[in-house]
């Protein structure tokens, strides 16, 4: 999976999550909580969606690796190549 | 403040039936018979006659918290709402350490779990895939705590389980709380989203005990010979009380004074009603509100539709009001099946306006009267117009031999 890819991804978890997230003005870099209405709950989302969708079983440590979408891509890059 | 002595008032409604979503459209339907009691279709058991509630679920809430939340939270944080704005009162009225909510569940949680197991069922039954939402949407206190959490409130919040007595069990938990004075305003009643339990559907059907018909708005027909049970229905209703010098120095509209209630168990039998100790609950209920039964205006029932149930509370009826022939009797679950946890509150509230209306809502899909359900002043398929209307008095009974009845009194 491309990083292009995996990023709309992670946009698409969050919009089934938030429909009503708004993406326009979201920095890649920043904390995707600092500038969404998401919490620790919406992010085990997250983690339960790349498992149902990728079989991905992420341990709890790396979940701050998912803090930002940037570090997101990063994360999941190599998780994801053969996706 | 002489605790037995304090007058408890409701000064809001706010509700979701299967044909309103709010009171004035509940009434105006209720009066006409107007059914929209529907056939649902559902995983595994298929299909069957339901009630399902049409109101403005985003209207006090994100959809995001709707899903995250459960189907229940969504009905009472809609109704709690709107039971304030009915009662012209702000949340910040009262110290928000001083509200309370008691929420009347017949059952929560299964609705939930049904969903889950099916949800891992997609995954080779892998519990890794089990959803870490399921233990704040099933704890007993979720629909409660929801609404606290939508509202702000910070006093107590909590269900009472009481089978389908549970909404007047919660109603009686908040007088009781306002005259012990540990709150000052309750928010209380009843919610189900049972309709979203294929189990339910199935237990009733593996009893005999689950309406049918070719047209579902009749297939709850209490009192009628050809009645075969009871129609499930989703609904909530949630009271705005107050004590009467606060509600009055505040101005409010006041829709009614609960005068008396009262709660007992048949110690019988898990699923047949005891027509012995609803009647003694009846009484128990009359005696406190210092009423005779010629006293009672509108006694809504709780008959649901099946075979036995509406047999024995037509004999407890005849037991305690025999000789009145003065007290009309209704049903309301003819039109809008059984709410469950909601189904007391949600039935008393929709005969309140008749202090003002003078009216009786009709017992609808009533073609084949059974003779064994007969009692005096029964109001079958059309209103009845009184000429006053001051008391009204709810039954609701529940499995596992719980009984449940309360008294309001229209204020002079």
């Amino acid at each position: 999976m491309t990083r292009d890819a995996i990023n709309d991804l992670i946009l698409e978890i969050i919009e089934d999550i938030d429909e009503d997230a708004d993406f326009d003005s979201l920095e890649a870099d920043k904390p995707l909580r600092d500038q969404l209405d998401l919490d620790s709950m919406d992010f085990l989302d997250i983690v339960m969606e790349l498992r149902k969708r990728h079989k991905l079983q992420i341990p709890e440590e790396d979940y701050p690796e998912l803090a930002t979408l940037d570090s997101c891509v990063n994360y999941l890059e190599p998780l994801l190549a053969d996706a | 403040m002489n605790i037995h002595n304090t007058r408890i008032v409701i000064t809001g409604v706010g509700l979701a039936a299967p044909n309103a979503d709010n009171l004035a459209e509940f009434r105006a339907k209720l009066l006409a018979g107007t059914s929209e009691i529907t056939e649902i279709d559902l995983r595994y058991f298929g299909k069957a006659p339901a009630g399902i509630c049409t109101f403005p679920e985003t209207k006090y809430r994100k959809k995001k918290e709707n899903k995250r939340g459960t189907r229940a939270g969504c009905l009472g944080v809609y109704c709690a709402n709107e039971a304030l704005a009915d009662a012209n009162l702000s949340i910040d009225h009262y110290d928000r350490d001083r509200i309370s909510v008691y929420v009347g569940l017949t059952e929560h949680g299964t609705v939930e779990t049904e969903n889950e197991v099916y949800n891992i069922s997609q995954y080779d039954y892998n519990v890794d895939y089990w959803t870490h939402h399921h233990n704040p949407r099933t704890v007993l206190n979720n629909p409660a705590g929801e609404i606290t959490m939508n509202l702000g409130i910070t006093g107590p919040h909590y269900a009472i389980g009481a089978a389908c007595a549970a909404g007047n069990a919660s109603l009686i938990q908040g007088v009781q709380m306002l005259r012990l004075g540990e709150v000052d305003m309750a928010l209380a009643g009843g919610i189900s989203e049972s309709t979203g339990s294929f189990g339910i559907f199935a237990s009733f059907q593996a009893q005999g005990a689950l309406g049918s018909h070719d047209d579902p708005r009749k297939a709850c027909r209490p009192f009628d010979l050809s009645r075969d049970g009871i129609v499930v229905s989703e609904g909530a209703c949630l009271y705005v009380l107050e004590r009467l010098e606060d509600a009055l120095e505040r101005g409010a509209e006041i829709y009614a004074e609960i005068v008396g209630y009262a709660m007992n168990s048949d110690a019988r039998d898990f699923v047949l009603p005891y027509d012995k100790r609803q009647a003694e609950c009846m009484e128990l209920a009359l005696e406190r509100a210092g009423l005779q039964a010629g006293d009672i205006d509108i006694l809504n029932t709780h008959a649901t539709g099946t075979k036995q149930g509406d047999i024995e509370e037509c004999k407890a009826i005849r037991k305690v009001f025999g000789s009145s022939t003065t007290t009309h009797i209704n049903n309301t679950k003819s039109i809008i099946g059984h709410a469950m946890g909601a189904a007391g509150v949600l039935e008393l509230a929709g005969n309140l306006p008749a202090f003002t209306d003078k009216l009786v809502h009709p017992t609808i899909n009533v073609t084949d009267f059974d003779p064994e359900c007969e009692l005096p002043n029964m109001v079958l398929n059309d209103p009845v117009q009184l000429d006053s209307v001051d008391t009204i008095l709810n039954n609701s009974f529940g499995m596992v031999g719980i009984n449940s009845v309360v008294i309001v009194k229209k204020m002079s």
